[in-house]
């Protein structure tokens, strides 16, 4: 990285995480391998207290009025930083591409969520094209097939960036699955509004999932791969779901998505 | 057409039960999709052209009365005729009118999605008209008296199972009695069938693609040839076209013309593309005498002022529909009215109002992939959550969704509160879910788990574990 | 209360542009000039060898295409097709001028008219063809009955070379320099009658042309 950084520690660019609601509720441990891989990058990670969510729910539900609110609040706690970086596409792509469009009639607020915007990243996309990281020092003796995440692949073009890492993990194996880019029917508040067409998509993406032949299936975004792991544990499914992440950071001896103590 | 959107839900679940629908769509599904890419990976231009095709549309719409004056003097400069209509009462009442006029009593049509729009069948037939649709699906969705559920493969739901049936009961009648099974005999037999009406019918009805301000032409894209039937056999054509097919010059046309069957079908050209311009001229040996345009409004140019006029740009490919996971889950039936899909999604709220059709925005993941395909560029998701907005603003949004909204945005706002509140919460999830890693039902999260388990979180908040491993240097 | 419609609409789209009144003399002769300019937008490479080309796209939609070297085989190409096609030798014909200087053997039962229910095969020139796409381009005239390219379930076009032009627009500038004004039809025909309404399965010869063949004469 050539930019020299104002804050951070040697010219290490100072890197807000924000780590997604789901992640802090339901999976800590992206949390912690977005870190490592954030500092094996050779970025200073910091977590600000003030997070909480990025107001999609609110935002995609057309509650306008508290996503701004939700949208204030993420923008003060991390426009002290170099770069904000999220493990997720959607809530990347909710603070890159939409913040900007919540505060059309008030000038200087939509100049604080520009700012922030220009130097907000998913974590993957974020190591590869900003930190020019091209390999990690990680193994994983498994086959794994990828999902790419709406948000991420659309409105971010991730797509060849976790696929770049994940073949310098030792022993990985990738086997594509079948329309890897089509939406796993997760969609937020849309699976629990509409879940028998939810359940459909999901069934797709498992069939697809399965006919890969891999043992685990990755992404980006938990909220998909939550939905994925419950439907494959609900149809008995022993495939594992992780945050590619996880794997990247070479974490993979958590426990995955879904899994319990019991024997198997 | 009666709307039914409002019973989204129920029919969406209806349709995913329904065996014979899944089998058709089954079997539609990646056709579309692979044929698109194929097409647009042979065509280096196509990027280029989409921003072109945008640019030209976006011209036109800006000047929309300029040309639509000019199309009209050039439709009656050369023999024709222009009828304006505001609602599809005042159109279905223009058709009716001519039909009157020239002592009609069967009318052909080729496949027109204004004409489901207006409605203009029962109002034909109520007239006392006979009405045939030409084009085979449409032919075969009126056999089995249901509205298309595609806009440009009108009975996609159909097996052929279903199609042989259809034809059974109907074409005994005209002395068919056999029943026919393969594809070939199928289409074969309708081409029959249809041609003794193609070659009575007093007046042919069609819809158009585009309508060309610098010559009065209407354009039709087909592939079967009955639009050339239905407009040039009968002795009078009619035109009905919403007034957003208007572009300036036979360029332009010719440059949408090129984004058009490749988004749809996959081909470079459909095998008919038609320009009609005027009625049949003194030396013509065929030909209608009249030629009657009806442009349609019906609540675009409301549409043109706010914030969904990039819809105007759509060109009814039917692309969105294709790449769309939830019309493939479901069909186009379940959206309840005419236009379905993402582009029916947006398109229905704004003509039959957004109480009657609230379910529609909501139906959708918003993963992006129709917007992504468009050759017009319009963000339909963007759209989508526009409708939602306004949802919201006119308290629309279902009692439960808002009350559980604005617990958590409520708690989302509030990161002091929120933190201790979610660590108790995620810690007693964890202690209940951790034998088995997840949740078979949970309270208050049964559209969740009705069909997929819940994961168990893993027992603390990534905040609290955070500060506990010293803000990560113990790490 | 149909001009109250049309009046209303125009006032309609005129408030949502935020216009009140017409438009501003510059903006129409602005207008007027795109209007008149007919520019063309971006188009398709199309590789210089235009007969290939076109035989080409033509066999890619399902049409069958021979070449001739000379007008003077044109009916032994047909009656080639129609017998290896099981027809009969009896056709309608365009009457076309430039199909008359054809010598069509007497065995072949020839009217020159439109099309009508009875009619099996028939035979039409073209106004021009196009390579980039495969399409044969009719205009209707008196030359030139539109139902003959709808009705009959064999369409013969004949094409000479000199008549394959490059791009689609190339026939807008033909016909603004050679008619006046559009005829009434202009039928772009990429490949013979065909539908995918039945389980997306291609067939062909739904209601038009079961059979698009076309007969390419290879003489300058």
């Amino acid at each position: 990285m050539a930019k020299s950084y104002k804050h951070g520690d040697a010219g290490r660019p100072r890197v807000g995480l924000f780590v997604t609601c789901l992640v802090d509720l339901f999976r800590p441990s992206v949390g912690f391998a977005a870190v490592k891989l954030l500092r094996a990058a050779g970025c200073d990670v910091e977590i600000p207290r003030a997070q909480t969510c990025c107001g999609q729910p609110a935002y995609n539900s057309g509650d306008v009025k508290d996503t701004r609110e939700i949208a204030k609040q993420v923008i003060d706690a991390f426009e002290e930083f170099d770069y904000v970086v999220a493990p997720s596409g959607s809530c990347a792509g909710m603070l890159k591409l939409h913040y900007p469009t919540l505060f059309v009639s008030d000038v200087v607020w939509q100049q604080r969520a520009r700012a922030l915007a220009v130097r907000c990243h998913e974590l993957v996309s974020f190591i590869t094209d900003v930190c020019g990281m091209d390999s990690v020092d990680a193994s994983f003796d498994q086959s794994v097939t990828y999902h790419d995440s709406c948000s991420g692949l659309r409105e971010l073009a991730i797509h060849a960036q976790p696929r770049r890492l994940l073949a310098s993990v030792r022993d990985l194996r990738l086997s594509e699955m079948c329309d890897a880019d089509v939406c796993c029917g997760f969609g937020g508040t849309f699976c629990i509004k509409y879940p028998e067409i939810s359940a459909r998509m999901v069934s797709d993406k498992m069939a697809n999932t399965e006919a890969s032949g891999a043992n685990n299936v990755l992404g980006g975004d938990l909220g998909c791969l939550l939905n994925i792991a419950g439907a494959l544990k609900r149809h008995g499914s022993k495939i594992k779901v992780y945050h590619v992440a996880e794997i990247l950071a070479d974490m993979a001896d958590v426990r995955a998505i879904a899994e319990g103590e019991e024997p198997k | 057409m009666r709307v039914t959107s409002q019973a989204f839900r129920t029919r969406a679940a209806v349709a995913l039960k329904n065996v014979e629908l899944q089998r058709a769509m089954a079997k539609a599904k990646g056709g579309f999709v692979d044929k698109r890419r194929v097409a647009i990976e042979a065509l280096p231009e196509f990027e280029q052209l989409r921003s072109v095709a945008r640019e030209i549309k976006e011209h036109t719409l800006s000047h929309l009365d300029y040309y639509l004056e000019r199309f009209e003097s050039q439709v009656i400069a050369s023999g024709g005729h222009v009828h304006w209509a505001r609602t599809p009462a005042e159109a279905c009442e223009i058709v009716v009118g001519i039909c009157g006029g020239v002592g009609a009593r069967s009318v052909t049509k080729g496949k027109s999605m204004v004409g489901e729009e207006i409605a203009i069948n029962p109002a034909l037939e109520n007239a006392g008209l006979e009405v045939i649709e030409t084009d085979l699906g449409e032919y075969i969705i009126q056999l089995a008296k249901e509205p298309p559920s595609h806009i440009i493969a009108p009975a996609v739901h159909k097996t052929r199972d279903q199609v042989t049936d259809l034809f059974q009961e109907h074409h005994s009648r005209y002395g068919y009695n056999q029943r026919v099974t393969e594809i070939p005999d199928i289409v074969n037999e309708a081409r029959q069938v249809l041609r003794d009406a193609f070659l009575s019918a007093d007046v042919g009805i069609t819809g158009a693609n585009f309508l060309v301000a610098e010559t009065g032409s209407t354009i039709i894209v087909t592939n079967e040839g009955n639009g050339d039937l239905t407009n040039t056999l009968p002795a009078v054509h009619i035109v009905t076209a919403s007034i957003e097919k208007v572009v300036p010059t036979l360029e332009d046309a010719t440059a949408i013309l090129r984004l058009l069957a490749r988004s749809a079908t996959g081909q470079e050209m459909s095998s008919y593309t038609t320009f009609s311009t005027g009625p049949r001229r003194s030396t013509d040996l065929d030909g209608p005498k009249e030629f009657h345009v009806v442009l349609v409004d019906n609540g675009r140019s409301q549409m043109l002022g706010n914030e969904f006029h990039e819809m105007l740009r759509c060109i009814r490919c039917g692309a969105c529909l294709n790449h769309c996971p939830v019309y493939g889950a479901v069909g186009g039936h379940a959206y309840g009215w005419v236009y379905p899909g993402p582009m029916g999604s947006v398109l229905t709220p704004l003509m039959v109002g957004l109480e009657k059709a609230n379910h529609l925005p909501n139906a959708c993941t918003l993963n992006g992939r129709c917007e992504q395909v468009c050759p017009m560029s319009i963000p339909l998701p963007k759209m989508l959550r526009q409708l939602r907005v306004r949802e919201f603003e006119q308290r629309l949004t279902p009692a439960r969704m808002r009350w559980g909204l604005s617990i958590w945005t409520y708690l989302a706002r509030r990161p002091h509160l929120y933190q201790p509140v979610m660590s108790i919460l995620v810690r007693l999830l964890e202690i209940l879910g951790r034998k088995r890693g997840r949740f078979r039902y949970l309270p208050f999260a049964h559209g969740w788990t009705k069909v997929r388990d819940m994961p168990a979180p893993q027992g603390q908040t990534f905040q609290r574990a955070w500060r506990q491993s010293g803000d990560g240097s113990r790490l | 209360m149909n001009n109250n419609a049309r009046e209303q609409i125009l006032s309609d789209i005129r408030r949502a542009l935020n216009r009140t009144t017409s438009l501003h003399k510059s903006v129409s002769a602005a207008l007027m000039a795109r209007l008149a300019g007919h520019s063309v937008h971006v188009q398709p490479v199309v590789e210089t060898d235009l007969v290939n080309r076109f035989i080409a796209k033509s066999k890619a939609v399902a049409s069958t295409v021979v070449t001739v070297p000379s007008l003077m085989q044109v009916p032994e190409a047909v009656t080639q097709y129609l017998t290896t096609s099981s027809q009969k030798l009896e056709v309608v014909m365009a009457p076309d001028p430039l199909l008359d200087d054809i010598d069509w053997p007497t065995s072949m039962k020839i009217e020159r008219r439109q099309a009508g229910r009875q009619d099996v095969v028939s035979i039409t020139g073209v106004f021009a063809a196009i390579a980039e796409t495969g399409t044969l381009v009719l205009l209707s005239g008196a030359h030139s009955p539109t139902t003959l390219n709808f009705l009959p379930d064999i369409h013969i076009a004949i094409v000479r070379r000199q008549q394959i032009i490059t791009h689609i627009e190339d026939v807008w500038r033909q016909i603004r320099s050679e008619l006046e004004g559009m005829p009434r039809t202009v039928n772009l025909i990429t490949g013979p009658s065909r539908t995918a309404d039945i389980e997306q399965t291609i067939q062909l010869g739904a209601h038009g042309p079961r059979s698009q063949h076309v007969i390419v004469v290879d003489a300058e």
